[in-house]
Formats: C-alpha cells, structure tokens, sequence
C-alpha cells in the first residue's frame, strides 16, 4: 500500500514539473514566433489601408477593409513590377538551367574519374566559397566593365552562374552515393561517358537536382546587391529586388504602398516556400546553402 | 618521314587514341571541366589577383593609376571612419552569440514532440527567405517613430518618451540592426542544428526515456556532444561573420549615423568614392583575417576532436567527418551576417 502511494506521489511530481516545462516550452516558442511574424503582419496590415486612413491610425489598428488592393495596384504600377518579373524570370530560368548543367557535369567528372588536378580542382572551388562576395565585388566590377558586361542581362546571368560553388558540392556528394557499377555495365553495352551521364546518371541525380533549384532559385531571386552594382540601367533591367529602389527618395514614406511592393515582391518566395518546405530545410541541413 | 613513321608505328595514332576508352575519357573531362574552370578564374581568381594588385596603387576604375606602394594599407589604420566601423564587428559577434544559443533553444525545443512544430519552425524560418531589399523597408518601417516597434513596447506599458529613435540614437542603433540580422538569420541556423539533431540515432533517445532521464539530461548528453561539432564550427564562423557583417546596415540605415560596418565603409569607398585601392586594400585585410580564422579553425578541429569517438570510429571516418565539418565555412560564412 504504502509502495504504492509512494509510486503515486513520484508520478505526481514529475506530471508537475512535466506541465511546468511544457507551459515554458509553448510559451517561448509562442513568443519567438510572434517576433518573427510581427514585423511582416504589420506590413500586411499597413499595406491594405487608404492614404487618409494610413494617416489617421496607428499602424497596429487593422483595416478597414481586407480587400482595398488599391496599394497593391499602384505599387506594381509605379515600381514596374511587370518587366522586373520578366526579368527576374528571364534570369532564374537561364541561371538555373545553366549552373545545373555546370555543376552536374563538374561533378561527375571530378567524382568518377581520377586524374591529375582533380584535388587541386576540389580545393580551387573549396577556397573561392571562402572569399566574401561583396569584397570580391570591388575588382570583378572591373573585370564587368572590361567585359563590356556592365548594363547587360547576360552579363549578369553569366557572372551569376560562374559564382555558385556551393551546388556542385551537392551533386558531389549525390555521386558518391550512386553506385559506380552503373557506370561499369553501361561501358559494357558501349555507352559512351556522356551517354552515361547524360541517360544515366541525370536522371538518377532528380532529387539533387531539385534542392539545387529551390536553394540557388531562391538565392538568385532575392539576390540584390550585384543587381544593383551591374544593372544600373533600372528603366529596362530591373529585377523584383531592385525594382523596389523604386520607393526611396520621394516616396519613402508612403508606407502602405511601400508595404504593397515589399509584399508582392515576398510573394514567389512565399509560395516556394509552402510547396517546397521540405527540400529546402533538408537543403539548408545539408549545409547546402549560401546566403 | 623515317621518324615520323617510326612514331606512328611506336604509338597508336591520334585518331585512334581518341576513339579508345582512355582519350574518350580525356575528352570528356576536358569539355565538362573547361566551362566551370574559366568561370571561376574569371570572376574568383583573376579578380582576386587584381584585388591584391589594386592595393598597391592609387586609382579609380577609370583614368591613370599611380603605384603607392604600402600607404592603401596605412590609410587603413589611420582613417577613423575605417576604424572605427571595425568596432562595430564586437555588436555583430554578441548577436551571433545569441543567435547561436536562440537557435540551438529552438532546435532542442522543435526536434522533441511539440505540437504544431511545423508551423513554428516555418514561421520562425520564413524571414530567411526574404530578400535584402525588401528586409530593409520592413525595419525601416519597423523601427520608425510611434510605428510597429514603439506600438508594441506600449502595448507592454512602455511611455512612447521614453523610448529612444531605434535608427539614430547611436547609443542603441546598432543593437537595433544586429536584431534585425537575429531575425532573420536564427530560422536558418535553426534548421540546421535541427537537421544536425535528427542525425542522431533515435534509440539513443528511446534508452534515455527508459533510463528515465529528464530533458535537461538529455540534451547534456544526448544532443550536445552530437552537435558539438556544427556549433563549434557555427561560434568560430561567426567571428568572421561578424567581421564582414553588411546586409543590415547596408539595407536599413545605408551606413548613417555610426552604423557603418567594415564592409559597408568598403563599399561606399569603392563604389561611390571610386578610391578602388583603398578599398582593395580593404578587401585584402579583410580577407587575411578571414584566412587566418579559417587555418585557426582546421588545426582546432584536428586537434580538439583528436581523440572524440576514437573508441566507435575508425580513422578514416573520422577524417572524413572533419573534412565535411572543413568544408562547412563555405556554405556559413557566405551568410553575409
């Protein structure tokens, strides 16, 4: 008996300080969330409001109506959201099938064949995701302007394929996997290298492939900061990133638009984002990710 | 003609070496390697080497150049606003801290059973996603005053007077924006010390419950030793992070009033001033630094993790596993913090 209530109050204990921790536990993730939403639900807020009423109210108060896109219209309006779309498709969809036809093809290469250079290839490409892009930035600018690539999409897309390093290491590590008697019996049947990589192993790659597009599709869209250094020329070569420049100066405080612009431009990652969660968080887990 | 027909004789021909297994390969490797390489000298090495170059001379991207021998890096340490914006990497590294113990919280917190964790972990993660333009409106919005910030510190039963102007006040400015570096990079540091957690052997945790050991216990010595490695690796990183700290500062205040980092000062240099070898000079230092953490940090993981798992591991797993663990910077430091 006296066993037994022991037992009892033991468990007791524990439920206390299980419910304690649990309380904790809930609490301060409700509490990290919070900030991590705020600073977007209040652009949300802002961005539906009228000009009078963006005015009058504090920026917490909802508004009015959740259906007043008049903002939104303007913002893509104003910002030219229509051509910094294309472009910005334009350069994801070359940038994307270009650097995975590069990567892969290094890949396979320095993964299936040994010959001399290959290690010093691995550390070439090792080192130079060791040196911080915008402090490159100050000599590849003159590289650009020798190029003649200053102000010219192709430029830009070909100046953003040779810089992602990061994906190759992906498909390096997919190869390893892939078993090298694949390679071996097609050789066998007579398949030349490039039919190999090409019909067999490609396909296999799939999944490598596809958290190589979310991560670098992502890093390409949001990417800025060379966008604004080589395509100065924003009436005909803005991205969706820089076409939001578009709200500095004049128009830096009408922030329900600006909210409109910040939102719409959110929007692709957004979506990406709720199709393809899974792939991009085992991406990033894979240390598969560059800024 | 007679050597010539004795060479020919001694080898196969040409066409017939490429036609054989071995000149097929060579082919190969050569067409698939040649694009990749001429793109990295391009804009990786032949910059970096004009970089180094640039350090030395007195110039604009355009117009005369006149070699000046050390005085880039003289001006270096003379300048105050160079100087000072080194400081300010001290805000960058506290931040980074915190991040790192924030994310590994979380990370704890979200790989045990929680309710609703996908949700958290994608709200929490989300501001990763968004690009730096775009980050810069929403805390300039943010931290205006009477906005977003001040609203919810008065929702807290703060007094709007006495609270400071987040961007100007220089005494809190910028802790202001190394909060908002916090917000959106610790979702991405979450997610990767969760998908370094979930590594670990789920029985491990199973025998733990059975041992009746609490959470606490079971972080000690289940997850941390797991992950000491990725977190080890993350502190050191951000000491470079910090040092090359730029997207906030850069997006949000542009550099006004104090918040200047290093790299923003470079660019403003380099790109506005066009005083190209100053700022490669800039570059040049900075890069140094970086390298020397980076060597620091090779002999601290073959050292420290000499003799870790030495009874379960063979060698060559080992070595493979700090390789991997060498190779991370690459995909850290370009966080841009």
């Amino acid at each position: 008996m006296a066993a037994q209530a022991n037992a009892v109050k033991v468990k007791k204990h524990y439920s206390a300080k299980f419910i304690i921790w649990t309380v904790c536990k809930y609490l301060s993730l409700i509490f990290v969330s919070f900030c991590a939403v705020i600073p977007l639900v209040s652009c949300v807020i802002t961005a539906f409001k009228t000009d009078a009423e963006y005015k009058s109210t504090n920026v917490m108060t909802m508004p009015q109506s959740w259906f007043n896109i008049g903002n939104f219209l303007k913002a893509f309006q104003k910002a030219d959201m229509g051509l910094a779309f294309m472009n910005s498709a334009i350069i994801l969809a070359v940038v994307l099938i270009g650097s995975i036809i590069i990567g892969t093809q290094l890949a396979y290469v320095l993964d299936r064949f040994k010959f001399p250079g290959n290690g010093l290839i691995r550390n070439l490409f090792t080192f130079a995701a060791l040196l911080p892009a915008i402090a490159m930035q100050v000599a590849v600018y003159e590289i650009m302007v020798n190029l003649n690539f200053v102000n010219t999409l192709y430029g830009y897309i070909i100046m953003m394929m040779g810089t992602d390093v990061i994906s190759i290491y992906i498909f390096i590590q997919y190869f390893e996997n892939l078993p090298v008697s694949l390679d071996e019996s097609a050789i066998i049947d007579g398949a030349s290298y490039f039919t190999i990589y090409s019909k067999i192993l490609l396909p296999l790659l799939k999944p490598a492939i596809v958290t190589a597009i979310i991560l670098k599709g992502a890093n390409t869209y949001n990417e800025y900061y060379c966008a604004q250094l080589y395509l100065q020329d924003k009436a005909r070569l803005r991205t969706v990133a820089t076409s939001l420049y578009t709200f500095t100066g004049p128009l830096g405080n009408q922030y329900n638009m600006i909210c409109a612009g910040v939102i719409i431009s959110l929007l692709p990652a957004l979506i990406l984002f709720v199709v393809c969660q899974k792939q991009i968080y085992s991406g990033i887990a894979a240390g598969a990710v560059k800024g | 003609m007679g050597t010539n027909t004795a060479a020919v004789a001694g080898k196969k021909t040409f066409g017939q070496w490429l036609k054989s297994r071995k000149g097929q390969q060579t082919v190969i490797i050569i067409a698939f390697i040649i694009i990749p390489l001429l793109l990295l000298f391009t804009f990786t090495y032949l910059p970096f080497a004009e970089m180094v170059k640039f350090s030395f001379y007195k110039m604009k991207y355009v117009g005369a150049r006149k070699f000046v021998g050390l005085d880039n890096y003289r001006a270096l340490f003379a300048r105050k606003d160079i100087v000072s914006s080194l400081k300010l990497c001290l805000y960058y590294m506290v931040g980074a801290l915190i991040q790192i113990a924030l994310a590994l919280y979380l990370a704890t917190i979200l790989s045990m059973k929680v309710k609703a964790s996908g949700l958290f972990k994608g709200l929490i993660f989300f501001p990763y996603l968004i690009n730096g333009i775009a980050i810069g409106f929403i805390f300039k919005f943010f931290y205006t005053r009477g906005f977003v910030f001040d609203t919810v510190l008065q929702w807290c039963g703060f007094q709007l007077d006495s609270l400071p102007y987040w961007l100007k006040d220089q005494s809190i400015n910028n802790w202001s924006l190394v909060g908002s570096s916090v917000w959106r990079y610790c979702g991405q540091q979450m997610v990767l010390f969760i998908g370094a957690i979930m590594s670990v052997d789920d029985t491990l945790y199973e025998a733990a419950d059975l041992d009746g050991a609490n959470k606490f216990q079971q972080f000690k010595y289940i997850i941390l030793p797991s992950i000491k490695t990725i977190v080890t690796l993350n502190i050191i990183l951000s000491i470079t992070g910090s040092l090359s700290a730029f997207e906030a500062p850069f997006v949000i205040t542009d550099g006004a009033n104090g918040t200047g980092t290093f790299f923003v000062v470079m660019n403003t240099i380099a790109h506005t001033n066009q005083k190209v070898g100053l700022a490669s000079a800039m570059a040049v230092f900075l890069l140094c630094i970086i390298f020397i953490c980076t060597i620091l940090q090779k002999l601290f993981f073959k050292f420290a993790f000499r003799n870790m798992h030495a009874d379960d591991e063979s060698r060559s797993a080992k070595k493979k596993r700090v390789k991997a663990a060498a190779a991370q910077p690459a995909a850290a430091v370009k966080g841009g913090r």
